[in-house]
């Protein structure tokens, strides 16, 4: 394995019975590097996650985290991670600071080093002053800064993120990501799942996940340019249900779908076929009519791809 | 939208010292999909069950199909479908046995329900699954399975709380498209969603935030409100690339992505060679830079900010 | 009330509770356990009750006394002791509950005055027992201290009129053989009733609340009444089938001998079933977790059953507060009833009133049931 990877999976497969939640699964996350595994619920991303940290033995395959085989030494491997998971894990009768000194204890945090540490987790979290407040009473992104605190208090290596920002606001979803940058930055490597398509745009790199499998790896802007067929035109019409039949049948349409009262169309080039578009609406008597370029989302990236992937 | 379906003014809901839903007013048309958004907490269920009149208003008015719901909770639910988050199926019947229990309830003469649930079923692809538990449908059936018991008595509104939560992109696309064939049908339809990019689908939308109404517009109407431009700027040092540019004249905010960062600018083409600037003689490396579409969460963030600062 | 709502509510409980078979099992093998746990544990008989013996004479008559005691099958064999400090001991050990002491002067006292005392030490500390074992010792006493009299009224060749001119001769109606159990089980039937009815609706509602699917029930146009009876219709009929494996072991496997008619019992049973199903129901309603509902549900249909329903302790017996309190408990008249009609064989009109007031009950309860479930998650 390279030495500068953090993570290595080598064709990983996990079977519950006759379900195969991780179908050969192969990656590596390098140092300081923040990789985003995007799925739908019951993709594999849980499974994937609970291997990594040793909870769960792969039927097949093999990982490595922080050097350490996951299969042979997964004592090893916990003492070198942090993990966060969606319900994030504090206890809601005991305070900011109670929670902290306490996961500081689980995970062997040295005594003398334990106050120092707390302190800087209260810091991260933005909880300075309100160490005595109960976790009950903290709202949802405080709760997630503390618990992201509570995981890196033992300064783990590489760090595991299972959905952190579900039910968190835009606001403090952005703070958590710049918690999530700066880690980076000192050399931490973060793996993070989540459901939220848009979220993938805060990572480094991101692997799509389907059934179990890989259907795509790579920067959130390589993954978007591949999303559609040709380039995607969002028209603009008055009578959009008239306007879908007709741009249905234009030249050089690949697709075309209602979106919101516009209509999003793959189309083989968007600077001849936009044009066309609007001439061909307007000669049918949609009059007024705009075609315009629009980006393609990661969504648009994943319905695709899964829509190629066999089986 | 000449004829308001579900009309609401001046709806209040308080939890003990929360107030979780404040002097919420808004109208829906028949015909239009009207989405409230809003992260976790904003609101958005409390307002969900009270429109489905399962949960009493303290304050204010709301009136469904010219029905005063406070007044006649009961009537209303004759011509209303509630989907709440849980879907409410039962693990343990099959999905044919859910769909007759709601017909049953909602007294739909069978021949009509029979013909009801094959056509649901068939447009959702469930057609196959009729005679499998609900508990073991995946999540993106259970939800196409939950909306079809919802529209087996042809309600007149449609009120869905986060019917997407956790559901893979595939389905929440055909779902829209079933929603959409809804609208064309003139079924009034309030949706709420955490997914702020699944926002732009709807007609109109509310934006929430602490139970109160921010704003409430199209889609488009609320992106032109959004002050200035986004830049994406692509580089391998986002952090060094945050410390050049925050600071500089019209510069809102900077906020770190995998690839760079997005830098909010009161106007991109006066700023853009400005930043340019000042990023080469911070000697910060680039690889690309262009404006970008904001998102409905960059709009959300920047909405949010300047209602914080105006009040 | 629509009855199409109605149906479609029961069919979705009995395709739920056919589903799930693990508690399908326990909904029927819980109420035999408890027939066969309380029926054999809950006895008022006592029997071989552990007997000591210091016989300070060791004489004929003595020992013929003792024997009386020996051939009792209220007691054990007797085993003999030494002296005082053994007889400390054998109480404090328990190998003795009661020590009976016959003093050295007994035969010459009981031929120069014809009248002997002997002394029954008895160990208190569980005083039921303790009344019933010095209650056996002064019966056995008596049956020996009879003998003996017709002995000496013989030998003096007078009448034995002259010497007991009353003779009361008592005979035990309707459970001959004085068998506790026969008085018990039918009580047993009543509290297995109570609780397991109690079960099998506490956690109807509790679970649409659990798993989440409450919140779109309420969405529904369903009135809580065609809820209430979709709902208790299903379990009525697992009750029944409750009820008759509990009365069944109670007849063939207990021996309780069955007078009454069949049709009374049924359908004082139904009504019974009806007021402990609506208990379960309400308790599900107010409780929106099924372990705490369920446990709710036992405490208020067994403490009142067991203590305040007459089924082991006489209602009679006790102060007058706690006897009006009992009215309260719709156990009480469930247990009148089954043991009138168990023993008695007595019919639907001499158990009118004990009838109309489980009515009453009932019906007051179906009431609260239906008004108690509001289509709202306040």
């Amino acid at each position: 394995m390279a030495a500068e990877a953090a993570i290595t999976v080598d064709g990983l497969v996990k079977r519950f019975g006759d379900f195969t939640a991780l179908d050969g699964v192969s990656f590596e996350v390098g140092r300081g590097e923040i990789m985003g595994f995007l799925g739908p619920n019951g993709a594999g991303k849980s499974t994937l996650i609970r291997i990594l940290c040793g909870l769960l033995r792969p039927t097949a395959g093999r990982a490595w985290v922080a050097g350490l085989d996951v299969a042979t030494d997964p004592e090893g491997v916990r003492q070198r991670i942090g993990y966060m998971s969606q319900k994030f894990s504090l206890y809601s009768d005991l305070t900011v600071a109670e929670n902290l000194r306490f996961f500081g204890g689980i995970y062997g945090v040295p005594r003398e080093a334990l106050d120092g540490r707390v302190a800087e987790a209260i810091g991260i979290a933005g909880l300075a002053g309100r160490d005595k407040a109960l976790v009950s009473t903290l709202a949802g992104g405080w709760k997630q800064r503390l618990a992201l605190g509570a995981a890196i208090l033992h300064r783990p290596s590489v760090l595991f993120l299972d959905e952190p920002t579900s039910g968190v606001d835009p606001e403090s979803r952005r703070r958590f990501w710049d918690l999530i940058h700066d880690l980076g930055a000192e050399g931490v490597s973060v793996l993070v799942s989540t459901h939220y398509m848009d979220e993938a745009e805060y990572c480094n790199r991101i692997a799509l996940i389907n059934r179990g499998r890989l259907i795509a790896l790579g920067t959130p802007h390589d993954i978007k340019q591949q999303a559609v067929d040709g380039e995607l035109l969002a028209v603009e019409a008055g009578n959009f249900g008239r306007a879908l039949a007709i741009v249905r049948a234009a030249p050089g349409v690949r697709e075309a779908a209602v979106f919101g009262r516009s209509l999003h169309v793959v189309v083989d080039s968007a600077a001849a076929r936009g044009p066309e578009i609007e001439a061909r609406l307007a000669s049918q008597g949609i009059a007024g009519a705009s075609a315009r370029r629009i980006d393609p989302t990661m969504e648009d990236s994943f319905v695709r791809l899964v829509g190629e992937a066999p089986g | 939208m000449t004829d308001a379906v579900v009309e609401v003014e001046g709806l209040s809901k308080r939890f003990g010292a929360i107030l979780a839903v404040d002097g919420l007013g808004f109208s829906v048309g028949a015909g239009e999909i009207f989405g409230l958004v809003g992260p976790d907490g904003a609101g958005k269920t409390t307002t969900m069950r009270m429109l489905a009149s399962v949960m009493r208003p303290d304050e204010g008015h709301v009136v469904v199909d010219g029905i005063d719901v406070l007044a006649h909770p009961e009537q209303t639910k004759r011509h209303v479908s509630y989907m709440p988050q849980r879907f409410g199926l039962y693990d343990d019947l099959t999905v044919d046995e859910n769909i007759r229990f709601y017909a049953d309830l909602f007294e739909v003469p069978a021949e009509l329900w029979r013909q009801r649930a094959e056509t649901l079923l068939a447009a959702s692809d469930m057609t196959r699954f009729r005679t499998r538990l609900a508990g073991q449908l995946s999540g993106g059936m259970k939800q196409k399975l939950g909306l079809s018991c919802a529209l087996v008595h042809t309600p007149r509104v449609l009120l869905l709380d986060e019917p997407t939560t956790g559901v893979d992109p595939l389905s929440r696309r055909e779902f829209w498209q079933i929603l959409y064939g809804l609208r064309a049908e003139g079924v009034a339809m309030v949706i709420s969603t955490a997914y702020l990019d699944e926002a732009e689908r709807c007609d109109r939308l509310a934006l929430l935030h602490r139970g109160r109404l921010m704003y409430c517009d199209t889609p488009a109407g609320l992106k032109a409100r959004m002050p200035g431009a986004m830049l994406e700027i692509a580089s391998p040092e986002p952090r060094r690339l945050r410390d050049a540019v925050q600071g500089l004249p019209g510069v809102e905010g900077v906020l770190l992505v995998g690839i760079g960062a997005h830098v909010h600018v009161d106007d991109a083409a006066a700023r853009l060679p400005q930043i340019a600037q000042a990023l080469a003689a911070a000697g910060v490396e680039t690889t690309r830079m262009e404006t970008v579409a904001p998102t409905i969460e960059d709009l959300f963030v920047a909405l949010l900010e300047r209602g914080e600062k105006a009040s | 009330m629509r009855l199409r709502r109605v149906r479609a509510v029961a069919v979705k409980e009995v395709l739920q509770i056919v589903r799930d078979p693990r508690s399908l099992m326990i909904a029927l093998l819980i109420p035999l356990m408890q027939m066969f746990v309380f029926g054999y544990g809950v006895s008022l008989d006592v029997k071989h009750i552990p007997l000591c013996v210091q016989d300070r004479e060791a004489s004929q008559a003595s020992r013929e006394l003792v024997r009386h005691f020996g051939a009792s099958r209220y007691f054990s064999a007797p085993r003999p002791l030494a002296g005082q400090g053994e007889i400390v001991r054998r109480l404090d050990d328990g190998t003795c509950r009661i020590v009976l002491v016959v003093p050295a002067d007994f035969s010459r006292r009981l031929n120069d005055t014809g009248a002997a005392a002997v002394q029954a030490l008895v160990d208190g500390t569980d005083s039921n027992t303790a009344n019933i074992a010095a209650n056996y010792a002064r019966a056995v006493l008596s049956a020996y201290s009879a003998g003996l009299r017709l002995d000496t009224v013989q030998r003096r060749g007078e009448s034995l009129q002259t010497l007991s001119p009353v003779d009361v001769e008592s005979r035990v109606w309707f459970n001959e053989d004085l068998e506790s159990r026969n008085f018990i089980v039918p009580g047993i039937v009543a509290l297995v009733m109570a609780i397991v009815g109690a079960q099998l609706t506490a956690l109807t509602i509790a679970r649409e609340w659990e798993r989440g699917t409450m919140e779109q029930l309420v969405s529904t146009p369903v009135e809580p009444m065609e809820l209430l009876v979709g709902k208790l219709l299903p379990y009525f009929g697992l009750g029944l089938m409750d009820a008759a494996i509990c009365l069944a072991l109670a007849v063939f496997w207990f021996g309780v001998p069955f007078r009454g008619t069949l049709f009374t019992l049924f359908f004082t049973t139904s009504l019974f079933l009806l007021v402990v199903l609506c208990i379960g129901y309400l308790v599900s309603v107010s409780i929106r977790s099924q372990v705490a509902a369920s446990q709710v549900a036992l405490l208020l249909t067994m403490m009142p059953t067991v203590l305040l329903s007459g089924f082991a302790f006489p209602i009679d017996q006790m102060p007058a507060l706690v006897r009006g309190v009992t009215f309260l408990v719709s156990a009480r008249y469930y247990v009148h009833i089954l043991k009138a009609v168990f023993l008695k064989g007595s019919g639907l009109t001499a158990l009118a009133l004990p009838i109309l007031c489980l009515a009453v009950y009932a019906l007051v309860l179906v009431v609260l049931a239906a008004r108690a479930f509001r289509k709202t998650l306040d």
